[in-house]
């Protein structure tokens, strides 16, 4: 005992932030200079913003309008519907974190968020207690899941799947009656970042199936299923995406028999869906052709069949390499969805630009997009760093 | 599984084949308000090819359709200040949301029952045309190919716009005469930049003009003080000026150089719903020059003893009857929205910041173009 207290440990040069300093911002007089001109740059560019963000901007168009940005005209008895399905999805976060990943900071960021926007950003009463109340119902969630893992990991999945119904069944709502909780929120009322968050899930959860089969088609030995992936891929790639909208709210209307009519929400979705489906289909196939040829060899050794090859051996292993390449382009749907806002729909984008017309705020452009672009950044990070966590998780580039 | 993928497949190909089509010859979205070429050919070259363009037409069918529905849907702009925008209730407001809530209040008795359907530059006529709107009241300029080839009837002018003129409030500029010898920036290739020339040569007035490519950049030239005066549609200056550093400090004169006569359109072929489009706006005109606000009308009605007032308020005679409406219905436009002066003040009033001064859009006797027909 007494020989292990005696050994020095090695010796290790003490890291002090003023040590840290010299050793790399002020190294040589070359350094010195770099490091002052670029505090100066930067000191330059931060200041004007900060002094506009807190000396000139009116925020208050932001605060006065936060419930049409969020959830456009969406009719206000409804809106405990959104909540009650946010509720469901903050559980459900809660509930996998506590089962699949126990003792994560990133579980307490999430489930705390709520909270923590409830109490930065100016919401009316009911909705701050909506968002206190997540963070509980998110926490309630999570201890489930980690006191009972294994009780509760297939209702959990279950809930996952049925997630997008309940989603849109509780936003559109199925009762007639003219007034009531129940009552039918038509979808010209969705707007704001609710239908921004709708557009992107709805084009997300249906365009990755299409995807992949797209991709399967184009590797297909069936000369129709491949021409027609391949025709079918390049098609759609070569066309803008305002093109395929414009076309579904503009052509569309024009083709269909007298007096029927497709929901304009719905065409956006499906326009989107199609869209991003071409993309995903060329991610996939690069992680389908990234697979040995042995993999194959090995699968049909062991005498699996063609499906069999594909879904257990194959599919895993291209999927989890083209995670990045997927996000990214999740990420760009939720971008590209806000071009909906040239074709008449009021998402977050559009519902912006109509808060710049309201005659007690007009002129301030500034204020408004900077919040719109933060709501932009602050979920694409959001999309990129999960998207991380993941693939740490799966060990992409590990194995 | 992979046949059915096969089929599917080939019915997505058909119609990206459409979509490609039709995506090369789709315009971009405008922001101003003139008709391209290319709309005009898009809508002339499908129209053949598919026979069911014109939604419900015909004699009284789209009255029967919206009363059926239980509202009328309204196709209208979400982002011009003063004439169509989504309040911070999330309500529409604007003066061409107006007319909608007079026409739901003439059908209905009620002004709420309307839905309001955003619509931009580049889909407002097909959505008229293919029944997505009943009627479309989205600052639209009245001209003679919109008229006849779009399918669409303009009901009646409601806003005169027209090409002005906007002076920083301190240049003490008051009419055309002040800009001699001055810099006016405007647009170039538009027939806002001819119709200046024309207008001040006519006057006798000489000025430099300052062209620019694109109203962005015209506009900030103005803002930079590289010029007197900017000029462009008044509505447009309205909007524009909301965009400068300080938009009290400019105003815009009270003349019109050109002609922009805006108001709602119907789809063709319905003349029962033209009419009662039509005198939805008679009846704010005549309610401003009889001097009926939605304040007085109830006393208006119970005391009136003109009888065009009696007949146009249903005391007498049933000319609602005739236009398939009940016999209250001016009473309700004026008891539950307004005369056209109190939609007008509310919206482009001198209380508002989106002010328009009257100018054409007053009644004749005031030296405006609002005139409507007897109410006979």
């Amino acid at each position: 005992m007494a020989n292990i207290d005696n050994v020095l440990p090695p010796l290790t040069e003490r890291s002090t932030i003023l040590r840290w300093l010299r050793k790399n911002l002020f190294g040589s007089w070359l350094d010195s200079l770099l490091t002052v001109v670029g505090l100066l740059i930067v000191y330059w560019a931060v200041k004007g913003f900060l002094t506009w963000a807190f000396t000139v901007a009116e925020w208050r168009v932001i605060s006065a309008n936060l419930r049409l940005l969020m959830i456009g005209q969406y009719p206000i008895e409804q809106v405990g519907r959104l909540w009650l399905w946010l509720a469901f999805l903050a559980f459900l976060a809660g509930n996998s974190f506590g089962i699949w990943a126990r003792r994560s900071w990133l579980a307490v960021g999430v489930l705390a968020l709520p909270a923590v926007l409830a109490l930065v950003f100016p919401f009316e009463g009911s909705a701050r207690n909506w968002l206190l109340a997540l963070t509980v119902i998110g926490a309630a969630g999570w201890l489930g899941g980690w006191t009972k893992p294994e009780v509760l990991k297939r209702s959990v999945i279950v809930g996952w799947v049925i997630a997008l119904p309940v989603i849109i069944l509780l936003t559109h709502g199925f009762s007639e009656s003219t007034t009531g909780f129940w009552t039918v929120a038509r979808t010209n009322l969705w707007g704001g970042l609710l239908l921004t968050f709708l557009l992107t899930v709805v084009a997300i959860l249906f365009s990755f199936p299409l995807g992949v089969l797209l991709a399967l088609g184009r590797r297909s030995e069936l000369p129709v299923v491949r021409w027609f992936s391949v025709l079918y891929i390049e098609l759609v790639r070569g066309v803008p995406l305002i093109t395929i909208l414009f076309m579904a709210q503009l052509m569309l209307p024009l083709f269909l028999p007298q007096g029927m009519t497709i929901d304009r929400v719905l065409r956006a979705m499906v326009g989107i869906t199609l869209f991003s489906a071409a993309y995903l289909a060329e991610n996939v196939r690069g992680g389908l052709q990234a697979i040995p040829k042995g993999q194959y060899e090995a699968a049909q050794a062991l005498g699996l069949s063609g499906a069999q090859t594909m879904i257990f051996i194959i599919l895993p292993q291209a999927l989890r390499l083209v995670i990045p390449i997927l996000v990214g382009q999740f990420i760009a749907v939720f971008k590209d969805t806000a071009l909906v806002a040239i074709v008449g729909l009021l998402d977050l984008v559009g519902i912006a630009k109509t808060v710049l017309a309201q005659p007690e705020f007009l002129g301030l452009q500034r204020e408004v997009y900077v919040f719109v672009s933060l709501v932009y950044w602050v979920l694409s990070y959001g999309m990129s760093y999960l998207s991380q966590r993941l693939e740490e998780r799966l060990g992409v580039g590990k194995r | 599984m992979r046949k059915i993928f096969a089929i599917m497949g080939i019915l997505v190909v058909a119609s990206l084949v459409l979509a490609a089509c039709g995506g090369a010859a789709t315009p971009a979205p405008s922001g101003g308000e003139t008709v391209t070429v290319k709309e005009t050919v898009v809508v002339t070259v499908v129209a053949p090819a598919s026979p069911a363009v014109v939604a419900p037409t015909g004699y009284g069918v789209t009255l029967e359709t919206v009363k059926a529905r239980g509202k009328l849907i309204c196709g209208v702009n979400s982002q011009v200040p003063g004439f169509g925008y989504v309040d911070a209730n999330g309500n529409f407001s604007g003066f061409d949301v107006d007319y909608c809530r007079a026409l739901a209040a003439a059908i209905f008795g009620d002004p709420t029952k309307v839905e309001f359907r955003p619509v931009t530059a580049a889909e407002r006529f097909t959505a008229l045309q293919s029944g997505e709107i009943d009627i479309l009241s989205r600052n639209t300029t009245w001209t003679l190919v919109r008229d006849t080839e779009l399918g669409g009837n303009f009901v009646h002018t409601t806003f005169y716009d027209g090409q002005g003129m906007m002076v920083p409030a301190d240049s003490g500029i008051t009419t055309l005469q002040d800009l001699e010898g001055g810099t006016i920036c405007v647009q170039t290739g538009t027939t806002t930049e001819l119709n200046l020339a024309d207008v001040m040569a006519s006057l006798g007035v000489s000025y430099t003009p300052a062209v620019f490519e694109d109203a962005d950049s015209t506009f900030a030239a103005y803002s930079e003080g590289r010029c007197d005066a900017v000029t462009t549609d008044k509505s447009g200056l309205v909007a524009r000026r909301t965009v400068l550093a300080d938009p009290t400090a400019h105003v815009i004169l009270d003349v019109t150089m050109s002609k922009e006569p805006l108001g709602p359109m119907v789809r063709h072929g319905d003349d029962q719903w033209f009419d009662i489009a039509q005198w939805t706006v008679f009846a704010l005109f005549s309610a401003e020059e009889f001097g009926i606000t939605s304040a007085n009308v109830d006393e208006v009605k119970a005391t009136a003893t003109a009888p065009e007032v009696k007949r146009m308020l249903g005391v007498e005679g049933d000319l609602g009857l005739k236009l398939g409406l009940t016999n209250d219905w001016a009473y309700n436009i004026i008891k539950l929205v307004g005369n056209y002066e109190e939609v007008y003040n509310r919206n482009l009033g001198p209380d508002t910041p989106t002010y328009i001064p009257r100018g054409l859009n007053n009644l004749y006797i005031n030296g405006g173009l609002l005139y409507a027909p007897p109410f006979r």
